[in-house]
């Protein structure tokens, strides 16, 4: 996987913050995965440093977590945009032209789909469903929804949480 | 009717839909505006009744008046409610859409369900165990611990024909004496709420709006099969049915529904929640227990069934949300009770989630047999004007389209297969003539692509091949055979992998090749797109008859591709054209068509 470049202080938080997860998991079968999630909800993503001292605190092969982490689409393993904007891509968000409000929202912030922009702030994330689809099409920021867009309205959601 | 002494109801609908509407910031103005003229009106909270389309909903019940609706209620409305209809009694007629004892056009959408799963929908508070326990909550699980033995809660749930509702139709209560029969003193239940087709909300709006019934529905099973652990595991995309679950477990661990000894039986469970970390295939039962296990969630051949061999090794039973949600029902009200509803092999009801190209979207229970065009067209109100309904999806990724010529079928697992579609969990969304079959068929294997975990070549692979094809159709460069290499594809992927995500996977294309050739073949062979869906195949041309040169197009054009001069008709540079719509968009001549 490809690495993160993180300075050795902050790394050293990361790693205690591994410890102080993975302790209250010591022999629990099956903490992996609340594990990893966790430790992404407090870091942001999973650097391989953190991978691997998962692994060592619980006791799993570094390889196997990683296996663990690749295989679900939740788990990152660069930084992310302190905003991450879920676009969804669902069967009534499709139909409903999900694809015109992504392109909008990348040209807007001048990123890729998967991509984060240059000053950390946005991370666009194409999400399967959201669940909300009666107000298609939707995307969700934060644990904001947003719903019944045209491009234009995308745009312009994008553009405020910027400010 | 005395009513003095009885304040004010206003209940607020606040489901992730309701909310992405802007009910949290409808409820706030409700509660400040309430508080600052100091009258006293109880405010409540309630999940979603169904009538997603008409988010925000606001409920006001003032006493001699009844309970009214009000749909698509902003900040900007709560002031007169307040003033008119709480004040001074006098309802705002207008904005009106359901009310007792009169006739409102959105009872078109209410009149024909019949609620079981979604009989406390938008009338309880969820985060309210005592809403619950009022509307009759945890009767059933009296019932069941104090005067039934595990065998005949079986054989009442058995005797009541409910079949699994995540898809495949089960027998429920066959599957819960497999699990009961097993040796052993450790066994397992789990709930699916791992809800992942796209365009399914049915389970997530379940356990916002009513957990507990959800819950209930497993400690019964519990009881039934004889296990003392359960697990929901719930997609990590629903944090507000996750937050409202772990109120739900913790209200009734406080009030002795959970524990050891529960209501002095002798009974003991406790239960946990396992947040799913993103992957389609994990709805698959054996996958999601390999994730619930710490592992890649990847399938297992059966059998073993988990039934036999499931969570840690153990006998564990797995339904899905809805499923669940039906179990306190029966037994309260009895097997025959639940068997009046439905058909002979089908019995009593199932939720929908009414999407994409339709009036009124949102969540109908409706009774099974109920014919497809009933569901869309009296209830949903059919596709927006102006626009011919085409098809319906039915069951997702797994599922298929069914087009007009079928949508006098009945709603039943049986007939619902004879399409070629599967009656899935109950996603169902409406396509119109704007809508590419092509790219719809692209669009789910794109997906099941992306979820295939990689263990079946025939999965991996195949739906790849498929992929590429599709996309080089869409493209414009579908080549002769194409479709009849897609079907012979389709079918080995069915044939030649080892669980569900790979069998049904195909479905999609295969019944859009059955029921639509003709779009395909106009792809491949006029390297047209009927639908106008097809980016690559579109052609933006100038009317030169309607543009007065008023230059907007080529202002908007992005890529310089059209020009003119002022007051003459402008043209579009086919080369550079990207196909964006940005010209027809700010034309206002309709100057601008697409072929």
């Amino acid at each position: 996987m490809e690495k993160a470049v993180v300075q050795a202080e902050t790394m050293k938080e990361y790693l205690a913050i591994v410890d102080e997860i993975a302790g209250k998991y010591v022999d629990a079968p099956g903490s992996v995965i609340p594990v990893l999630q966790q430790v992404q909800a407090r870091i942001g993503y999973l650097p391989v440093e953190v991978i691997q001292r998962i692994g060592h605190s619980l006791d799993v092969p570094p390889a196997r977590v990683y296996g663990v982490a690749s295989f679900y689409s939740q788990f990152r393993f660069n930084p992310v945009g302190k905003y991450i904007v879920k676009v969804c891509h669902g069967t009534a968000c499709h139909v409903q032209g999900a694809v015109a409000i992504g392109d909008a929202i990348c040209d807007e912030l001048g990123i890729e789909d998967g991509g984060t922009t240059e000053d950390g702030m946005f991370t666009v994330d194409s999400v399967a469903c959201i669940g909300c689809c009666s107000l298609a099409p939707v995307i969700m920021i934060a644990d904001d929804t947003y719903g019944r867009l045209t491009p234009a309205e995308a745009r312009k959601i994008v553009r405020e949480y910027g400010k | 009717m005395d009513t003095s002494g009885v304040v004010a109801e206003i209940t607020v609908g606040l489901s992730s839909c309701g909310i992405a509407a802007g009910a949290r910031d409808v409820y706030e103005t409700f509660r400040q505006k309430l508080q600052d003229q100091g009258i006293d009106v109880e405010l409540k909270r309630t999940g979603c009744v169904g009538m997603c389309y008409r988010e925000p909903l606001v409920d006001v019940a003032v006493p001699g008046l009844g309970k009214m609706t009000y749909g698509g209620v902003t900040t900007e409305r709560v002031e007169r409610i307040i003033a008119e209809h709480v004040v001074g009694g006098k309802p705002i007629e207008e904005w009106l859409i359901h009310a007792d004892g009169r006739e409102l056009p959105d009872d078109a959408y209410l009149a024909p369900q019949e609620r079981i799963v979604l009989r406390n929908a938008g009338l309880i508070d969820p985060e309210s165990i005592d809403d619950y326990m009022d509307a009759g909550g945890y009767d059933a699980l009296a019932t069941a611990l104090k005067s039934m033995s595990p065998d005949e809660v079986i054989s009442v749930v058995k005797d009541s024909g409910l079949r699994g509702r995540g898809g495949a139709g089960f027998p429920t209560g066959v599957k819960w004496g497999l699990a009961r029969q097993q040796p052993g003193e450790v066994k397992y239940v789990i709930v699916n709420a791992d809800e992942g087709d796209p365009g399914a909300f049915m389970d997530r709006s379940i356990l916002e709006g009513d957990p507990h019934s959800v819950l209930e529905g497993l400690m019964i099973a519990a009881y039934a099969i004889g296990a003392k652990e359960g697990y929901f595991y719930v997609r990590a995309e629903y944090p507000l049915a996750i937050k409202r679950l772990n109120i739900a477990i913790a209200d009734a661990t406080e009030r002795g529904f959970l524990g050891s000894d529960i209501l002095g039986s002798g009974f003991g469970f406790t239960v946990k929640i396992k947040e799913g970390a993103g992957a389609f295939v994990c709805g698959e039962e054996t996958a999601l227990i390999a994730s619930i296990e710490g592992k890649r969630g990847m399938p297992k051949l059966r059998p073993p069934y988990p039934a036999v061999e499931g969570l840690w090794g153990k006998p564990t039973n797995i339904n899905n949300v809805e499923t669940y949600a039906n179990i306190a029902w029966i037994i309260t009200n009895g097997a025959a009770a639940y068997a009046s509803h439905g058909t002979e092999t089908s019995k009593g009801t199932k939720v929908f989630a009414l999407a994409g190209k339709i009036v009124r979207g949102g969540l109908v229970e409706v009774p099974m047999g109920i014919r497809l065009r009933d569901i869309i067209f009296e209830i949903g109100g059919g596709v927006p004007e102006g626009r011919k309904f085409k098809a319906v999806q039915l069951g997702g990724p797994s599922g298929g389209c069914i087009p007009e010529e079928l949508i006098d079928v009945k709603v039943d697992y049986e007939s619902v297969t004879k399409t070629g579609a599967i009656m899935g969990s109950g996603g169902m969304v409406v396509m119109d003539d704007s809508t590419c079959m092509v790219d719809i068929a692209r669009f789910f294997l794109d997906f099941t692509q992306n979820e295939s975990c990689g263990k079946c070549t025939f999965c991996r692979v195949g739906t790849k091949r498929m992929l590429e094809i599709l996309e080089r159709i869409c493209a414009g460069e579908g080549r002769e055979g194409d479709i009849e290499l897609l079907q012979e594809l389709g079918e080995k992927v069915v044939s030649s992998s080892l669980c569900g995500l790979g069998q049904t996977a195909p479905n999609p294309v295969l019944t859009t090749i059955k029921h639509f050739r003709n779009e395909y073949e106009a792809h491949i062979h006029e390297k047209r797109c009927p639908a106008l869906a097809c980016k690559a195949l579109l052609t933006y041309e100038v009317v030169a008859e309607n543009c007065v040169g008023c230059t907007l197009c080529a202002k908007a054009c992005p890529v310089g591709a059209v020009s003119g001069e002022k007051k003459k008709p402008h043209v579009i540079d086919q080369d550079l054209c990207t196909k964006c719509d940005a010209c027809r968009q700010v034309c206002k001549f309709d100057a601008i068509i697409v072929r």
